[in-house]
């Protein structure tokens, strides 16, 4: 017992299996319907057909390119804007507070314009996508040059060296890991967003496939779709996560 | 002394013409993005661009007029407002359970953490469909996503609130001989107060996120609903109503919940410890999704 006290993750991951052979016991005994929750074995049967029916890796790359779309176009948008912000100070107070209140508003629910505008396209889901993706890198970037230490600023004070110079060797490199952790907060948002659109607008890739299965009354499918998209969030959370320690190790 | 005071009034000047240069700049940029605006509005009247997809303001001032009028809006306000409440309710009151338990065990936050880092970063959304096999199409489901919502972003501040109670509170707490009940009360829920509150406040704002949006893809009734069924009749202007309203009702929210915080942090001396470390990983730091 003490042993297993040191190993919390392989509690975790014993208390998953023991759930998951409660569930099998309960949907085969009837005290679960079959059509509300499959059994865990049928869900993972069902990966195989869902990707021979729905090509879940073919979609899963449908939604990675419209989030590295987005992302590259909040990217392209949020880091100058952010770097003019923090230039012109007077603009980068006066907007502080707008980008805060835009962050936190629920962006989600402009979908039906940009369906209005651009019709059940790539560009929707690029276009709310790009939204919440842009905010955290604007506020980030601006952050971020804000933060550099003074210390370094007056070393290349002292070494004379020119504005392009201080900015190119000193500001930025040392915001690079602020602005990363807004990119990191950017690539979620914009998962999410996307992932959220397709689902809702039935179209593109892993949110469209969910829909579809529900749709299909397909219930393993449902599940194993959804797990599917889990595990996508859970690669992008990984991912950006170990990137953003290796810029910032201390 | 005197060139205290005059470095002061410099000061005092500077800030004042800073002041004045922000008011401008928000003032310039309104205006500009109102002409903007109407430009494009103008635009699409007479057939050049997007026809009809962006109103005039006044059209939409006209459509929030008449929303706030109809009753019809203000019974699916109260079905959105049901929703929410429930569902923020239950959420906040499962997690700040979890939380509590997740930040006394270390064993049990090892073991929940990844999991919940694991859906906390995933659109909540995606889990309708089992609500909608679970509890149907009517406004339970949609309570039970408020409630999911709800959850991930107390749960997170509420085990960090536990993991940074100052251990010194702890030690004097057990060296009165408090009991459990003691301990709790007199200890633990004083000290986690604020990141409870803090974790209610971008609770209840992404529970609004979470209905809505359930709404928008199954209801038959609700503000999400109202904003799906004018998007379908492709009357724009009192859709952009709505999801104005929308945004000033979260706004208004917001901004209680930041009031409320304010108060309780002026209340409370600060009784988390600093220098404690949590996990890196981001199931306390990670951002809830919808």
């Amino acid at each position: 017992m003490s042993k297993l006290h040191k190993m919390p993750i392989v509690v975790g991951l014993i208390g998953l299996v023991a759930c998951a052979l409660l569930l099998e016991f309960a949907v085969d005994v009837g005290w679960v319907m079959q059509l509300v929750v499959p059994r865990p074995s049928d869900t993972i049967l069902a990966f195989p057909e869902v990707q021979e029916d729905m090509d879940l890796f073919g979609n899963f790359f449908v939604t990675l390119g419209m989030t590295a779309g987005a992302t590259l176009l909040a990217l392209v948008i949020g880091v100058p804007f952010g770097y003019f912000l923090w230039r012109n100070s007077q603009y980068g107070v006066a907007y502080e507070g707008w980008l805060a209140a835009a962050f936190a508003a629920p962006t989600v629910l402009l979908y039906p314009l940009f369906l209005v505008i651009f019709g059940r396209s790539h560009a929707t889901l690029i276009a709310m996508g790009f939204i919440p993706g842009a905010i955290p890198i604007i506020i980030q970037t601006r952050q971020g040059l804000l933060g550099v230490s003074r210390t370094l600023l007056n070393v290349g004070r002292s070494f004379n060296v020119s504005d392009r110079e201080m900015f190119w060797k000193i500001q930025l490199p040392s915001a690079v890991p602020t602005i990363f952790t807004g990119i990191r907060i950017g690539v979620m948002y914009t998962l999410v967003n996307i992932v959220a659109i397709e689902y809702l607008i039935d179209f593109g890739g892993l949110g469209r496939i969910v829909s579809e299965m529900y749709f299909r009354f397909d219930t393993p499918g449902t599940y194993a779709s959804i797990i599917a998209v889990v595990f996508v969030s859970v690669f992008f959370y990984w991912g950006f996560g170990r990137i953003e320690k290796w810029l910032r190790p201390v | 002394m005197a060139q205290t005071g005059m470095i002061d009034s410099k000061s005092t000047d500077t800030n004042l013409s800073m002041d004045g240069a922000i008011r401008r700049i928000r003032i310039v940029t309104a205006v500009g993005l109102v002409l903007a605006w109407e430009v494009i509005a103008t635009l699409g009247t007479v057939g050049v661009l997007y026809n009809d997809v962006v109103p005039h303001i006044w059209a939409i001032v006209y459509a929030i007029y008449e929303e706030l009028v109809s009753a019809g809006f203000y019974r699916d306000l109260g079905i959105t407002f049901a929703e929410h409440i429930v569902g923020f309710i239950v959420g906040s009151i499962i997690a700040i359970f979890v939380g509590i338990w997740m930040g006394t065990s270390p064993l049990v936050r090892g073991a929940l953490e990844p999991y919940l880092n694991a859906i906390g970063s995933t659109p909540k959304i995606i889990f309708l469909p089992i609500l909608f096999l679970m509890f149907g199409t009517g406004i339970e489901s949609k309570m039970a996503k408020g409630a999911m919502s709800a959850f991930f972003p107390v749960v997170f501040t509420t085990t960090l609130g536990m993991v940074l109670i100052n251990p010194v509170l702890i030690r004097v707490g057990k060296s009165f001989n408090l009991n459990k009940w003691q301990m709790v009360s007199k200890i633990y829920m004083p000290a986690m107060v604020n990141p409870v509150i803090t974790g209610l406040r971008l609770g209840m704002a992404i529970t609004v996120i979470g209905v809505l949006v359930a709404e928008l893809k199954f209801a038959d009734g609700g503000l999400g609903y109202r904003l799906g069924i004018y998007y379908e009749q492709f009357r724009i202007a009192p859709m952009y109503a709505i999801i104005l309203i929308i945004f000033a009702i979260a706004a208004a929210a917001n901004v209680g919940m930041t009031r409320l915080q304010d108060r309780v942090n002026r209340h409370m001396a600060p009784s988390t410890s600093k220098g404690k470390k949590t996990t890196a990983s981001g199931g306390l730091g990670v951002a809830p999704t919808n």
